[in-house]
């Protein structure tokens, strides 16, 4: 297994150089063992094409998302405002997110509170690589597989970025199957507005059941989605569905990736 | 004559009575607290035209959208029809139209098609609610009141329409007969079906049940206008504004609360005077986040009025439909209840009225608000670009925010983010370890 090179913006700027975009790795992609995953995958992408990328490290930290939605605006402008002034001392103009969460976050919330950047969600990211020449895709081990893809909100409903993650499936030569909820209908997984956080209010079902059974009904072998949080959520769904052999969950990144034997 | 004065009494009478009880919603809508949405205005309009006018949104469920475009076509052009009648009333005139000559036969025939696709619609809207039990019209925050004003509206509006088809029967009859002041213009497609039950009836109780139909459909309209204030069918008014002023940022994005902002930058200010008298308040002192309606804004406020009850919002909400309490169709109808209730409120006690009540508690709950994923599945699926997300994060504000009430595990993700940089209890200076590990 080759070494993932992930520069970190405090090493380039020692050496006087500047990065064509900021991979903003996010919590779940630092700390959570399956994003972890997702952010090598990415890397191995963006290593592969030879994108002239870093990362904060362990500059970066929480965008404040999961504060400001769980409705304490004070934590989120704070960490917000730390993460600007980090940003803008490193004068970064693009960002690249594999969490939809902190793209939203980047891109619409942060303008107001002085940290004004092109953000881009990876799947858009990779499509553009692939637009410009710079990526091809084998279709590989995912051809003819059917793959039904999960809309993440934050991604979706929240950003109107429905097409870009399509685009990937269909790339890798798989039989892109929707469920009846998809797109602007998209159902949650149930992890948004802080909920991943805390145990579910009483009801006669978990909303990542509900949603993981939507998806199980299409009979995909694979359950694409975009988010370290849905894919927290859809997993644990196919595990508890006891379908973990059938149906695989998987980050586009990890496609992609994968199609590629990265 | 003595018509004539009774007809423009009434016309007077239920209009002031209108605009008074509009007044009181404009005011009732003015308390809450300021928001600029007069910036792009162009934009603005041509999201009126597409969501209010064109009923884009009403027709992603096609069934329901398209009945609905029919009742609502109905009832924009048979307007016209109701000018004459009103201008007749006036006057005291008979068909005032009526020299228009084949126009006016063509207008009033196309009225007539329209009336019975909108008595047939409401039908339909009728057996879709009481017949077929559609679930998003049983939810609990259905209670009796909600489900009998749907109801109430679309008999009446079933019964305007019938009332104007049998009057246009009654009319064509008499022209048959030859009775004096009744203009020959022919019978019409659809009510001339009804003139053959009127066929041994004599001239006097003809002209009685024409003229008894004449004064029913007016008078019903304006009952029918008067009830709009106390209704949500006032939806019909308040649709196009409520869509003008919608926010048109991504559905994603929250506000960032101005108050905290002030604070987080004077904490990061470098040359801030710690030891500073704070600056003196300007205004009354603002809560942080919503307790009451009036923490909340003017257009949130306008939402919940303009809220139809439909409850597409809670039929697509992912709390609700796994069984949680969170409805966001009764936070918007929570928030006009209680809205009422403070307008009512300060009428009899004046403005600084205080009943000890809120809208937090008192009518939705911390269980309601906390299940919410902020998905934006609700204001994606509101035909009138409704914001009840922004409600429940203002109420969410006010609990964690002025009374620090948060779920422990909630306090222990705060605690993390303001310790270590990330919602989980991980060193800041880990972060980077993905990058050695297999």
């Amino acid at each position: 297994m080759s070494e993932l090179k992930v520069p970190t913006m405090a090493e380039l700027m020692a050496s006087g150089q500047q990065p064509d975009v900021l991979f903003w790795v996010g919590c779940a992609g630092s700390f959570d063992d399956r994003a972890k995953k997702i952010t090598r995958a990415f890397v191995k992408i963006l290593n592969h094409v030879g994108v002239n990328f870093a990362v904060l490290g362990t500059e970066e930290s929480c965008t404040g998302d999961p504060a400001k939605r769980a409705g304490n605006e004070f934590l989120f402008q704070m960490s917000a405002m730390g993460n600007i002034q980090v940003l803008n001392a490193y004068e970064v103009k693009r960002i690249v997110t594999t969490c939809p969460h902190c793209f939203n976050t980047l891109k619409n919330e942060y303008p107001e509170l002085g940290g004004n950047y092109e953000v881009k969600h990876h799947s858009e990211f990779i499509q553009e690589l692939i637009n410009d020449g710079k990526l091809t895709i084998q279709g590989g081990s995912f051809k003819g597989k059917r793959i039904t893809f999960h809309d993440p909100c934050y991604l979706g409903r929240a950003n109107d970025v429905y097409e870009a993650p399509r685009e990937l499936i269909e790339k890798l030569d798989a039989e892109l199957v929707e469920m009846k909820r998809c797109k602007s209908k998209g159902f949650c997984c149930g992890a948004g507005g802080a909920q991943m956080f805390k145990e579910a209010e009483k009801g006669d079902k978990e909303v990542n059941i509900a949603r993981t059974e939507e998806a199980i009904g299409v009979q995909p072998d694979v359950i694409a989605t975009g988010c370290p949080f849905c894919m927290t959520m859809m997993t644990d769904g196919v595990k508890l569905k006891e379908k973990e052999h059938e149906v695989k969950v998987f980050d586009l990144a990890e496609l992609i990736a994968q199609a590629n034997d990265l | 004559m003595i018509s004539s004065i009774v007809f423009i009494v009434l016309l007077i009478a239920a209009s002031l009575l209108f605009a008074k009880n509009v007044k009181t919603i404009v005011r009732n809508i003015k308390l809450g607290r300021d928001l600029d949405r007069s910036d792009r205005k162009n934009e603005r309009f041509s999201l009126m035209a597409r969501v209010a006018l064109g009923q884009s949104k009403m027709v992603v469920r096609p069934v329901a959208g398209l009945l609905h475009i029919v009742v609502y076509l109905g009832f924009i052009i048979i307007n016209i029809e109701v000018l004459e009648i009103v201008l007749d009333g006036i006057t005291g005139k008979h068909r005032l139209f009526a020299p228009l000559g084949s126009i006016y036969y063509g207008l009033i025939s196309a009225f007539e098609y329209l009336a019975l696709a909108v008595l047939v619609a409401c039908a339909i809207f009728l057996i879709r609610r009481n017949v077929l039990r559609l679930k998003r019209f049983h939810n609990s925050e259905m209670t009796s009141w909600p489900k009998s004003d749907a109801n109430l509206i679309l008999i009446t509006e079933i019964m305007l329409m019938g009332a104007f088809l049998l009057m246009n029967a009654a009319d064509a009859q008499l022209q048959v007969l030859g009775a004096e002041h009744y203009t020959q213009v022919g019978s019409f497609p659809i009510s001339s079906v009804f003139m053959k039950m009127m066929g041994g009836m004599s001239e006097g109780s003809l002209i009685i049940l024409e003229r008894g139909l004449w004064w029913f459909h007016i008078i019903g309209i304006f009952a029918f206008l008067n009830y709009l204030p106390y209704s949500k069918h006032f939806h019909i008014i308040l649709a196009f504004p409520n869509v003008f002023y919608s926010k048109l940022s991504p559905k994603g994005q929250l506000d960032n609360m101005e108050a905290v902002k002030k604070e987080v930058e004077l904490m990061f200010d470098p040359s801030a005077d710690p030891y500073a008298a704070p600056p003196e308040p300007q205004g009354e002192p603002q809560r942080f986040g919503a307790k009451d309606v009036t923490d909340l804004t003017w257009k949130q406020l306008m939402d919940s009025y303009t809220c139809t009850e439909c409850g597409r919002c809670t039929d697509v909400c992912p709390a609700n439909g796994t069984g949680k309490k969170l409805s966001p169709r009764k936070i918007m109808m929570d928030t006009r209840d209680r809205l009422e209730e403070v307008g009512k409120g300060i009428d009899k006690n004046g403005k600084d009225f205080n009943d000890g009540k809120s809208l937090l508690r008192d009518y939705i709950t911390e269980e309601e608000l906390l299940a919410c994923t902020s998905c934006n599945a609700c204001t994606e699926a509101c035909p009138v670009n409704n914001d009840p997300l922004s409600v429940i994060v203002d109420l969410r504000r006010y609990l964690i925010m002025e009374e620090s009430k948060a779920p422990a595990e909630w306090t222990g993700i705060f605690t993390n983010i303001e310790n270590n940089g990330a919602p989980w209890q991980f060193a800041q200076a880990d972060r980077l370890n993905w990058k050695n590990e297999q």
